[in-house]
């Protein structure tokens, strides 16, 4: 596609004998929130440090926005916004200190740098405490200061690593839509994570890691689709005699599985719940709750990794 | 390999400058640099004391004032040689590892410059911060030669005193490189300290010891040697051995540049000395050809080690 700014082919990394990475394909385009997932050590900072040029690829290929990190990582650098795990600031400069250092690494001259510092800075909502050290900042403060570099050097890519680990709901929360304002501008947006449903929110398109591999690829729907058999889940509260097996015969319910007292989780072919409703009812019973429940990356990723290594 | 493109030169100048700042503004250089001033000054107002009875006698008198020893203090040449490594590992011991700590290197790292760019600015910022240092410090000293001795130094005296700029330069240098090696092989800055000021202590202190030891230990004691002294080859061992370590390097280079009436810096032969007029001052360009070995090894030194923090810290991983 035209649009891809980020393509990675049979990417493989090796520390010593161990594969860190082996074998990843990526394709990430403009506008988009692409989400790499999965616990720690599953190699997705890794692979962030190889789209980066930070790290040599042992093999594969890559192209971020037409240029090889390898070969040409200053001008990979200069299109590729990188936040990084807990990342650092010197404590003895202020923010603004802190942000014109690297606003000079990066090859912007003084006007244009001091323009787009205090944009980014009120943009992450920091604009009051610009002049304060660093030093007195919180984790919240730091993760958005670091978000303000991103935006400060207008990249095609944004590379954001672990951006909400440690944070309150509140400040994650905050963060989470200021990284929606940058999908908004056409900014391919990469986030990697081990908060599934934290990310689920934002993400557009996710990558599941593992060992080294992307397990499964696509957006949530297509993922619960996969590993979910695509059916459509339904939990039903409600009282009766003998509800299991009234649910059961209902036309298109596929399975039935009790989930508490008086509460039932249910996957169907279709949207069944009128269908559902009426049956109780017919059967005497009483219907307390009927919900269509959406499929939480959470419950994929488990499901998964049950199904295919029978372990979590 | 495939060839990198672009300079590794882009934001090398930004890195020095913001070092810089760093460098001048922070509390543990002026630490620093009032343990040298204090020291300094002591030693040469106790010179200074001396100098003032033979005013008249000495055509370098401002010269005196670096070399001078009045007991019990040590003369400035000598405080140099013990504290301008302190001042290095002080500038350098942190300059990677703290990076790594303050968890902003991959920070850097991912704005458009190379590796080199951060090393190389780091190196020469605190190149240049030991540079303003000695500077000031040498101003100091000529002030004060001038306000007590009442002579003017003279043009051949302020060459000699840019030459001992250069030499205490090349010899910081070596010890910041020493610094910010260790900074990059040791990512506890602590660690990295400790190691730096152990090799300053061993160079300044036990080494003189040790070669002495070691000379012994090949050439033993005989009858004979009691008689009529160490062998020509004892002695050039010793001094061999010796220059390994830079503080003797440093003293040698000193003593040439700042003693004009230095003539060698290693063993001569009486019939060597035929015809030379003894405690005749050198001209400059005499002075400088001695000690030019001296200075040469002490500049192969810092490149030396310069590289090795180099290809260590090009092949470390980013991540912390």
């Amino acid at each position: 596609m035209a649009d891809t700014v980020i393509a990675a082919r049979g990417l493989k990394k090796f520390y010593g004998r161990v594969a860190a990475v082996d074998g990843i394909d990526l394709a990430i385009e403009r506008g988009e929130i692409f989400g790499l997932l999965g616990p720690n050590g599953a190699g997705k900072t890794t692979t962030i440090l190889m789209l980066l040029g930070l790290t040599e690829s042992d093999e594969g290929t890559i192209d971020v926005g037409g240029f090889n990190p390898m070969r040409e990582p200053l001008e990979v650098k200069r299109r590729v916004g990188y936040l990084p795990d807990a990342v650092g600031f010197y404590d003895n400069l202020t923010a603004r200190q802190n942000l014109t250092y690297t606003a000079k690494l990066s090859g912007l001259d003084r006007d244009a740098a001091r323009e787009r510092i205090d944009a980014a800075l009120k943009r992450v909502q920091l604009d009051a405490v610009a002049d304060r050290k660093v030093a007195t900042f919180s984790r919240g403060m730091r993760q958005r200061l670091g978000l303000a570099e991103v935006m400060m050097k207008r990249a095609d890519v944004a590379i954001l690593d672990e951006p909400t680990s440690g944070l309150d709901p509140q400040a994650t929360y905050e963060l989470l839509d200021m990284i929606r304002g940058l999908k908004a501008e056409r900014v391919a947006v990469l986030i990697s994570s081990h908060l599934l449903d934290r990310v689920q929110a934002v993400c557009d398109r996710v990558a599941l890691f593992s060992h080294g591999k992307v397990a499964l690829q696509g957006t949530v729907a297509e993922l619960s689709q996969k590993v979910l058999g695509g059916g459509y889940a339904v939990e039903v509260e409600a009282t009766g005699p003998d509800l299991a097996s009234v649910l059961a015969r209902v036309a298109g319910v596929e399975r039935v599985a009790a989930a508490g007292e008086h509460k039932f989780r249910i996957v169907a072919r279709e949207d069944v719940r009128a269908a559902l409703s009426q049956a109780i009812i017919a059967a005497g019973g009483a219907l307390m709750r009927l919900d269509h429940v959406e499929p939480s990356l959470d419950t994929i990723y488990r499901h998964y990794f049950e199904d295919a290594h029978g372990t979590a | 390999m495939a060839r990198r493109s672009g300079s590794i030169w882009t934001g090398c100048g930004t890195v020095f400058l913001k070092e810089f700042a760093d460098h001048l503004g922070s509390g543990r250089m002026r630490v620093l640099e009032w343990l040298v001033l204090l020291t300094g000054i002591g030693a040469i107002f106790t010179a200074i004391q001396d100098l003032k009875t033979t005013t008249s006698q000495d055509p370098f008198l401002f010269l005196r004032l670096f070399t001078d020893a009045h007991d019990p203090l040590p003369s400035f040449m000598a405080v140099l040689g013990f504290l301008i490594p302190l001042v290095a590992i002080g500038l350098g011991f942190d300059a990677i590892n703290g990076e790594f700590n303050r968890r902003t290197m991959s920070r850097i790292l991912a704005q458009p410059v190379y590796r080199d760019a951060l090393l190389l600015g780091k190196f020469l910022a605190g190149l240049a911060t030991l540079g303003v240092a000695l500077v000031t410090l040498w101003l100091l000293i000529i002030g004060l030669g001038l306000l007590t001795l009442g002579v003017p130094p003279t043009g051949e005296e302020v060459l000699r005193g840019i030459a001992f700029l250069v030499v205490s330069l090349a010899y910081g240098g070596l010890w910041l490189a020493v610094a910010i090696l260790c900074s990059v092989i040791f990512r506890a800055a602590a660690t990295s300290a400790l190691v730096a000021l152990g090799l300053w202590l061993l160079m300044s202190v036990l080494w003189p010891l040790l070669t002495r030891f070691l000379t012994q230990a090949i050439f033993p004691t005989t009858p004979l040697s009691l008689m009529v002294g160490p062998s020509y080859e004892q002695i050039v061992l010793q001094q061999t051995l010796a220059r390994l370590s830079p503080n003797t390097l440093f003293g040698e280079s000193l003593l040439g540049v700042l003693h004009p009436s230095t003539r060698a810096l290693g063993p001569v032969f009486m019939d060597q000395l035929q015809g030379a007029v003894l405690g005749n001052p050198l001209p400059l360009g005499q002075s400088l050809l001695l000690v030019w070995p001296q200075v040469t090894s002490l500049v192969a030194g810092v490149i030396v080690l310069f590289v090795a923090a180099y290809v260590i810290f090009q092949r470390q991983e980013v991540r912390a």
